[in-house]
């Protein structure tokens, strides 16, 4: 039929799934440590039907030619891997990150997967751990019974006071990995990235040390969803739908109408 | 069978082409450094024996509206805007040189900067490798890549590269079919010192969403009145078909 239904059609996609992007940066604008995604729209091949140059007769040619684009399409979602707000809890296992670098959690599978949500807490044995899926935050710290006031500096050393013990004991040190290219890690869900051939092989480092961001306990790296964006991005997207949907009518009824009036 | 039928079918025909240029703006209506097409129809005359009535047209696309598009801030450190004119120069997969407004780059893992459809970013000499791992990337007016490599001292910033920013001729720009653009004369584009950008920032696309509409009315009422022409070619012929019957 008519390419201008499938170019309307495209854009209808696209902006469809744009739709989808917006919904869930809303959707995850409370979680702590998300971060944004936003839709990289491209423009799809061209089709030229008339070369400019191309000869209109014997002896004259075309000044300018004709090329058909075939409309758009989403090629990626792009993660925005900027800072999100703090928000302090006082709560001694909550970390935040002020600057690059992610927190490394090991799966189940013993493979390693990183988070930017500082939300930790303790399991059974008393290793720190992410608050919902429970996996062990690397390398393990384990929190003797005995431990009372936790500590966690800036440059990531985890220290308790130990009941009965006026020094307070050394458990641990909490290092941070960094990407080159943080936006090519693949969220996995449960706020949990893994790398990619494009992010770059994690570089582990002290918090604080050599362009890796600090630690800040007792507080937490909210989500960096900028809401009215989001709505702005929402009702850009909607419009253009209606728009391209309209265009597809509008290619009906001429279509229409040479089968009514022929 | 008289040409007023074949005439006005060109007309039809040529207008569902510009149809298909209209909605490929709007569909594009959120790509970022996308430039609308404009279009047009031209007569093409093809003079036969007796009256020079035998025009048809033909739909083109005489030049992009190389307009700025709006400013959307994103502060992303590697997002790029050219203000006013020029262009960013990138290398396509077969190592062609083409150029393009859409300035949201991302890092490759050996540190070379690309834009969202893969091309490299062509620097000064070659195409511009950032030394990985490293900090605080800054992207100047003049497009002055500076950047913390890692283990330099907190207040050490190294200038890491230079972006190419071409500024051809706008009348000897030409769309490629891949989206991007290049120069009709062939050749590559020299360096313009300048062109500014503006980092942390897109141009979103050009496209005027009311104007895309008003011209798809417009087309629309236009092939009608084609259509309504082929009707009454049939009926003109219907008519002496019915006379010769009588006789």
């Amino acid at each position: 039929m008519h390419p201008a239904l499938w170019i309307s059609k495209t854009g209808l996609d696209a902006a469809q799934t744009d739709v989808s992007v917006v919904s869930n940066n809303l959707a995850n604008a409370s979680t702590i440590g998300f971060k944004k995604d936003r839709a990289i729209f491209e423009d799809l091949l061209y089709q030229n039907i008339n070369q400019p140059g191309g000869r209109s007769s014997a002896d004259t040619e075309l000044p300018s030619g004709l090329m058909l684009g075939a409309g758009s399409k989403v090629v990626a979602t792009q993660k925005a891997h900027t800072q999100g707000n703090l928000l302090t809890t006082d709560n001694a296992l909550d970390m935040s990150i002020q600057g690059s670098g992610f927190f490394e959690i090991q799966q189940p599978d013993g493979s390693l997967a990183y988070t930017r949500n500082g939300q930790f807490t303790l399991n059974d044995e008393g290793n720190i751990v992410t608050p919902g899926a429970g996996f062990v935050l690397q390398p393990v710290i384990t929190l003797p019974p005995d431990a009372q006031q936790v500590t966690i500096s800036q440059d990531g050393e985890v220290s308790a006071s130990i009941r009965g013990q006026a020094e307070p004991q050394v458990l641990g040190q909490i290092n941070l990995a960094d990407f080159i290219n943080p936006a090519g890690l693949q969220p996995i869900g449960q706020n949990l990235y893994v790398e990619t051939a494009v992010s770059g092989a994690p570089q582990q480092g002290v918090p604080g040390l050599e362009g890796i961001g600090s630690l800040i306990q007792g507080a937490l790296e909210t989500s960096n969803v900028n809401v009215t964006e989001e709505l702005v991005n929402l009702i850009e997207s909607q419009r253009l739908y209606e728009m391209n949907s309209k265009v597809i009518s509008s290619v009906d009824q001429m279509l229409g109408q040479v089968i009514q009036q022929l | 069978m008289d040409k007023m039928l074949y005439i006005a079918a060109s007309g039809a025909k040529q207008d569902l082409m510009a149809t298909s240029v209209r909605a490929n703006n709007l569909a594009n209506a959120q790509t970022n450094g996308f430039k609308a097409q404009l279009e047009q129809a031209r007569a093409m005359p093809a003079y036969g024996e007796g009256l020079p009535t035998r025009v048809f047209s033909m739909t083109e696309s005489p030049t992009n509206n190389y307009e700025g598009g709006p400013m959307i801030t994103t502060g992303r450190p590697l997002d790029v805007a050219i203000q006013g004119n020029g262009w960013f120069s990138v290398q396509t997969a077969q190592g062609e040189e083409a150029m393009t407004r859409n300035g949201s780059f991302t890092l490759t893992a050996d540190g070379g900067l690309q834009d969202s459809k893969g091309n490299l970013v062509m620097g000064e000499n070659g195409p511009l490798f950032l030394p990985v791992p490293m900090s605080n990337i800054t992207i100047a007016n003049d497009g002055t890549v500076t950047a913390r490599l890692q283990g330099a001292p907190e207040n050490q910033i190294d200038e890491v590269g230079r972006m190419k920013l071409v500024n051809p001729a706008l009348d000897n720009i030409k769309r490629r079919e891949d989206g991007l653009y290049d120069l009709k004369q062939g050749g590559v584009p020299e360096q313009d010192i300048f062109v500014q950008v503006s980092s942390g920032m897109v141009e979103g696309s050009n496209v005027n969403a009311v104007e895309e509409m008003v011209n798809m009315i417009s087309l629309q009422r236009h092939y009608e009145m084609q259509v309504k022409l082929m009707k009454k070619a049939d009926q003109m012929v219907t008519q002496s078909n019915s006379l010769l019957r009588i006789l």
